[in-house]
């Protein structure tokens, strides 16, 4: 890309200027008196894996929710691939190559594992469905992307474990061509061997394609370590944004830990007056 | 009951080696069996064989023509509206309205044909379009103004219940003469008439709900909203849809019983007899109420036990009132059934 990115609503990067595939700028939205984004801009570069962490209230879903086309925002942009879109519903934003992994919430327990991962775009001759072509693109496509934990992919998704839904969440996000992959939450309620399945799964996909991914979390230790970059949201903006390398656990709890106390202490003002 | 049979083998599919050779043959019928106990269906298909059985033992003319013929024209109408309400269950909605709808078609047809002149066909599309503007409102009514659709189908239950009984001032009326003949046996009055419209609805809906997209949006509608919402879904549309199909599916049914019973009468079906008999065979079939799980094949084979146990009481001479008693037994028995089967379905995945 040619024209220099600046960025006013975070430290601009040095390097913003790569192959940036999604970005947003200046996004505003409020909720009545609430204002849960005020003026969050972030990157993403292709094939880059994006930490986003920040507290409870600090906006993230709303941000997500933003990105993914849920939401509209009150103001600020969204540009893909160097051309501004408006995302009209999450389904256009998935036309253009953005999808989202919920933290399992997306899945119907009620319907198969194969079913779950052609939800919306099922294969059809005619009005009938062709299960048994989803059934064996859907065996393919998990084994392609290394998940190799699900044993049968007719079983409903009651059957599986949490782990197991992510895993399939993301491969039906991955199947569907997505450029941009909005993980939210992906370690929520999940044991450490569960989590590891997941961490390997965002590893295996920088490795072997070429979606950008943004990974919300709460809970950013795990994260860490499969991030290039991570950027904080607090009060509504992005206010860190670091390449992994050049931060550290420690920094980024410190970061947190302050906010905690400047919390406490602006509550602890308001008790005493 | 027999359900308990379905749970007991639920959690044990078959863990002897299939590549053991004396025990395949045993193990092949085992997978049979156990493929067969895990459907939905099983439990209401072997308490439906059971109750023949026991009735043609108690009974010599249970199984002679007119008495099937009985049970065929008791059933099928239940099964056809059963099939609306599966849908609507599944999507987790409900339509309490569908058996004034009922009522409610067969005089359409009769206003349209005999005070405007519209020949036979026409009235009878008339009266079936209308009833699936009503479900149109029922459901714009849940999607949009957000009434629970308990409620906003009760409301409309009582509206319809008025202009049946205000249009037609209280009274039966006539079958229209331009209907009498082919027309009134082909759509009911034949003795299999009723049989062979409803098995072709359950088929049709069957293969609907199982096989296409608008089958599977409706188990996600019902199974996670915020889930099918977000993956693009148009909830509101399959749940309106949902609505004026069974709308229209009671008002089929409704129109080929008075053909049946040959008289157009305020109080076809009883009120709410037609909605609690096709609600009680949906959900003695296996249909949840918590919405996401249903099935058209379960719910025919509880209208074929609901009719089936009326007419044997009938036939061995029983009074008819214990048979309430006997329904609301089995309907509390299905769902614990089934609540108690899902949670070892999910048991006895991983």
């Amino acid at each position: 890309m040619a024209e220099p990115m600046s960025d006013p609503t975070h430290e601009p990067s040095r390097d913003a200027t790569d192959d940036v595939v999604f970005r947003a700028d200046d996004l505003v939205k409020r909720f009545g008196a609430v204002t849960a984004l005020a003026g969050a801009g972030l990157y993403l570069r292709r094939g880059e894996v994006l930490g986003l962490i920040g507290d409870n209230g600090a906006g993230k879903s709303t941000l997500i929710k933003i990105l993914c086309g849920f939401h509209k925002p009150d103001s600020g942009t969204l540009t893909l691939e160097g051309e501004e879109v408006v995302l009209r519903s999450v389904e256009h934003a998935r036309s253009l190559g953005i999808d989202i992994v919920y933290q399992d919430l997306a899945l119907v327990n009620e319907l198969s594992v194969f079913h779950n991962m052609f939800l919306n775009r099922e294969a059809v001759r005619g009005r009938l469905l062709q299960n048994r072509r989803m059934r064996r693109l859907a065996t393919e496509n998990l084994a392609a992307l290394g998940i190799t934990n699900i044993p049968d992919v007719s079983v409903e998704v009651a059957k599986l474990s949490g782990g197991q839904r992510q895993a399939i969440a993301v491969a039906r996000a991955v199947n569907s061509d997505a450029k941009v992959l909005l993980l939210d939450e992906p370690l929520a309620a999940m044991g450490a061997k569960e989590g590891a399945l997941i961490l390997d799964l965002i590893q295996d996909l920088r490795a072997n394609s070429n979606v950008s991914m943004i990974v919300i979390a709460h809970n950013y230790a795990q994260i860490l370590e499969v991030c290039d970059r991570i950027n904080v949201l607090q009060h509504g903006r992005i206010t860190f944004d670091k390449p992994t390398s050049q931060t550290s656990l420690a920094e980024l709890t410190d970061l947190m830990v302050t906010e905690y106390r400047t919390a406490r202490r602006q509550l602890g003002g308001a008790v005493s007056q | 009951m027999v359900t308990t049979d379905t749970s007991s083998t639920e959690p044990s599919p078959t863990p002897t080696g299939v590549g053991e050779g004396p025990a395949a043959r045993g193990s092949t019928w085992r997978t049979f069996v156990s493929a067969f106990l895990r459907r939905r269906e099983a439990s209401v298909f072997i308490v439906a064989i059971g109750l023949m059985v026991y009735f043609r033992l108690s009974s010599e003319v249970f199984l002679e023509k007119p008495n099937l013929v009985n049970i065929a024209q008791a059933s099928a109408p239940g099964a056809i509206v059963a099939v609306g309400v599966v849908l609507l269950l599944v999507s987790g909605e409900i339509d309490l309205s569908v058996g004034m709808v009922f009522a409610l078609a067969p005089f359409l047809m009769h206003y349209a044909a005999d005070f405007y002149g519209v020949p036979p066909i026409p009235s009878i599309i008339l009266s079936l379009v209308v009833a699936a503007l009503i479900g149109l409102g029922n459901g714009l009514i849940v999607c949009f103004l957000k009434v629970p659709s308990f409620v906003a189908t009760l409301g409309t239950f009582y509206v319809l219940f008025g202009v049946v009984l205000t249009t037609s001032h209280a009274y039966p009326a006539q079958i229209p003469p331009s209907m009498e003949g082919r027309i009134q046996s082909w759509l009911g009055a034949a003795d299999w008439a009723e049989l062979i419209w409803g098995l072709l609805i359950v088929a049709y809906f069957h293969v609907m709900f199982t096989r296409t997209r608008w089958g599977i949006y409706t188990v996600s509608v019902g199974g996670n909203l915020l889930g099918a919402t977000e993956a693009g879904i148009r909830v509101n549309r399959i749940k309106i849809g949902n609505f004026m199909m069974a709308s229209t599916l009671g008002a089929f049914a409704g129109i080929m019983e008075a053909f049946r019973v040959n008289t157009i009468d305020p109080n076809l079906g009883g009120g709410t007899g037609v909605t609690f008999t096709a609600i009680s065979a949906a959900v003695i079939g296996g249909t949840a109420l918590a919405g996401g799980s249903g099935t058209m094949i379960g719910a025919l084979l509880g209208a074929v036990v609901l009719a089936v146990l009326q007419n044997g009481f009938n036939l061995i001479g029983i009074s008819a009132n214990p048979f309430y008693l006997i329904l609301g037994a089995a309907i509390l028995i299905s769902m614990i059934a089934n609540q108690y089967l899902a949670r070892l379905r999910r048991a006895g995945g991983t």
